[in-house]
């Protein structure tokens, strides 16, 4: 079997221990925050590459439902009088909705089709919310009411690293619990030949759409998270932009690998950050870097670094 | 009894007649071969009968249910099974996987325990994986549980896709060329499986160029010829008729066949 039981429970206690471990060394609170923006992606992108890696099903628009969750914890609070906990639920329900009602057309698509249709959703939906100002501000956002659990504000930059990283364990620990259940096994069957899926009688349709909302309400507790997190949104996160970062994070990483999902976000998060001493050529090495970590890893980061140490181990 | 019956069935693509008027039946426990040169038309009918392509005339019919036109993993929930001429195997999963994925319709599969792995999901893992482990000792791909299936050699691939289709245990097995491929000896396993398997109720479709082995297992042979039915019977009088043997051997050749 792929992941073990114990493969599983140690990639989560890795990573609690991780999460546990980095404020050590953190030195300022600038830490913390660029560590919850990497949990964040992270989180989205685990769901994303479920769609991606695991059924094999492509979605360039997946910052629709990133957006979608991050307006309405914004909205629901600000104009609906939504309790902001309510409405981070009412944003999943309604990005699982929308996949819902548009998977079942669009996932009949294939390949390059199924990117351009998802491609479509994405930038229908950053134009709803950059069109209708009187909802959402337009292209200057809108500010996020904070959120309060039971009495408890939740704010500051170190308690969202534990919020967002409590996110990401649990957002970790059901994308490895799915892997090894007749739903996962069907995802990735389905991957690899529909036709031989379809004559054990693997519905494709119907498992397409689950892997498809699944990735979107991971996207949308995401949004939610960071939106909550910022106190701010604007339509970039719902932007097209922002959807070939998420895919980039779940390829740099390592299609239909959970961890290759949380190193790919780190890498894509934190890189900028530190090219930033570069100044102008910023973008230029960002780009360079993909472009090599590609050629030279071309199954992703994690996959292929694991298959490298697993061939040294053997011989 | 029957339980697999095509009626007349035809599709054509472009305008080339692929299956044209074929109808067959088959009963529990019965062994049928569809044989036939290249290009005959024996994949394209087994592509008919699972569903993979919809015929443009005929019926088929599952157990007295018409099935026409009906998707293939409609038709696998009603116990209709098949493999692949050319492999179509999860290359990216185990060789147990495949056979597990083959118990899907075995399998409760609802999303919530799954995302949250309640003891019943694991339970349900362990069982299938051991029904799993089963079929492959049956195929002779024991040791190769845990391998994943892109590395496995064209002979085992060919008989781990017969153990996901009888992971299903379907009533009606639809086998393409399960011994191409195969050397002697693995082919004499399958032949052993084959009927094994017709033993235990199952009717089974099989396409097989390997003529020692098609004579030797087959209840009732059917020969196709460009998408026509050519002739139907025993293995003998399928063998002893003229105009099969003008088909393979070509005119001259079945005139020799008969002075010989
Ligand atoms: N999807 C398709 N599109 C166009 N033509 C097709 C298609 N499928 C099959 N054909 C044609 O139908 C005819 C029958 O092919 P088929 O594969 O069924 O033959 P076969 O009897 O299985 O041959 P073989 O013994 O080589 O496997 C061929 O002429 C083939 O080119
Ligand atoms: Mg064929």
């Amino acid at each position: 079997m792929r992941a073990l039981v114990n493969h599983r429970i140690l990639t989560l206690l890795v990573l609690a221990a991780m999460i546990a471990a980095l404020p050590l060394i953190f030195p300022s609170s600038y830490y913390f925050r660029v560590a919850s923006l990497v949990w964040v992606s992270a989180l989205a992108a685990i769901g994303l590459n479920i769609l991606m890696g695991q059924a094999g099903q492509v979605s360039l628009g997946h910052a629709a439902f990133f957006g979608i969750g991050a307006y309405a914890v914004a909205i629901g609070p600000a104009h609906l009088g939504v309790p902001p906990w309510a409405a981070l639920f009412l944003g999943a329900l309604l990005s699982a909705a929308l996949a819902y009602l548009v998977g079942r057309p669009i996932l009949r698509l294939k390949g390059h089709y199924l990117a351009i249709a998802t491609l479509g959703l994405g930038v229908l939906v950053a134009l709803v919310i950059s069109t209708e100002s009187r909802w959402t501000g337009g292209p200057d956002g809108m500010p996020v009411a904070r959120l309060t659990l039971f009495g408890w504000r939740v704010a500051g930059s170190d308690t969202w690293y534990w919020v967002t990283g409590g996110l990401l364990l649990l957002g970790t620990w059901i994308a490895l619990n799915l892997d090894e259940t007749p739903t996962g096994r069907a995802f990735r069957a389905l991957h690899d030949s529909e036709v031989a899926a379809q004559v054990v009688g693997v519905d494709v349709a119907r498992f397409k759409l689950q892997a498809f909302v699944i990735a979107a309400v991971y996207a949308s507790l995401a949004g939610s998270a960071l939106a909550f997190m910022n106190g701010f949104i604007n339509p970039d996160q719902a932007g097209f932009l922002h959807s070939v970062e998420l895919v980039t994070i779940v390829v740099l990483g390592g299609l239909g690998s959970v961890v290759g999902s949380i190193v790919g976000a780190a890498v894509l998060v934190t890189l900028p950050q530190v090219l930033t001493v570069f100044h102008e050529y910023e973008h230029l090495l960002l780009g360079l870097i993909i472009i090599v970590a590609m050629i030279f890893m071309r199954n992703g980061i994690v996959p292929s670094l694991s298959g490298l140490l697993f061939r040294r181990a053997r011989s | 009894m029957t339980i697999l019956k095509a009626t007349d069935v035809g599709i054509s693509f472009g305008g080339v007649k692929a299956v044209d008027g074929v109808s067959f039946s088959v009963g529990s426990g019965q062994i049928l071969s569809i044989i036939g040169p290249n290009g005959a038309g024996k994949t394209t009918l087994f592509n008919v009968v699972s569903g993979v392509y919809v015929a443009s005339r005929g019926t088929i019919h599952l157990a007295d249910e018409d099935v026409t036109g009906l998707a293939p993993h409609k038709l696998a929930a009603r116990g209709l099974s098949r493999t692949f001429q050319n492999l179509q195997i999860f290359q990216r999963m185990t060789a147990c996987e495949n056979v597990m994925v083959g118990r899907h319709l075995r399998e409760k599969c609802s999303l919530l325990p799954a995302l949250f792995r309640t003891p019943s999901v694991t339970r349900q893992n362990r069982e299938t994986r051991a029904a799993a482990l089963d079929l492959l000792a049956e195929v002779g791909l024991k040791d190769f549980a845990d391998v994943p299936a892109g590395s496995l050699s064209y002979g085992a691939c060919k008989r781990l896709e017969i153990a996901r289709a009888l992971a299903a245990e379907p009533r009606v097995l639809l086998l393409d060329e399960p011994a191409a491929g195969c050397n002697a000896v693995e082919t004499e396993e399958i032949d052993h499986l084959i009927r094994q398997v017709a033993d235990r109720g199952v009717a089974v479709v099989l396409v097989e160029h390997d003529m020692k082995l098609v004579m030797k297992i087959s209840d009732r042979i059917l020969v196709l010829e460009r998408g026509r039915p050519l002739a139907e019977g025993t293995p003998r009088e399928v063998r002893d008729d003229p105009k099969v043997l003008e088909a393979y051997l070509g005119h001259h050749g079945a005139r020799e066949a008969a002075r010989a």
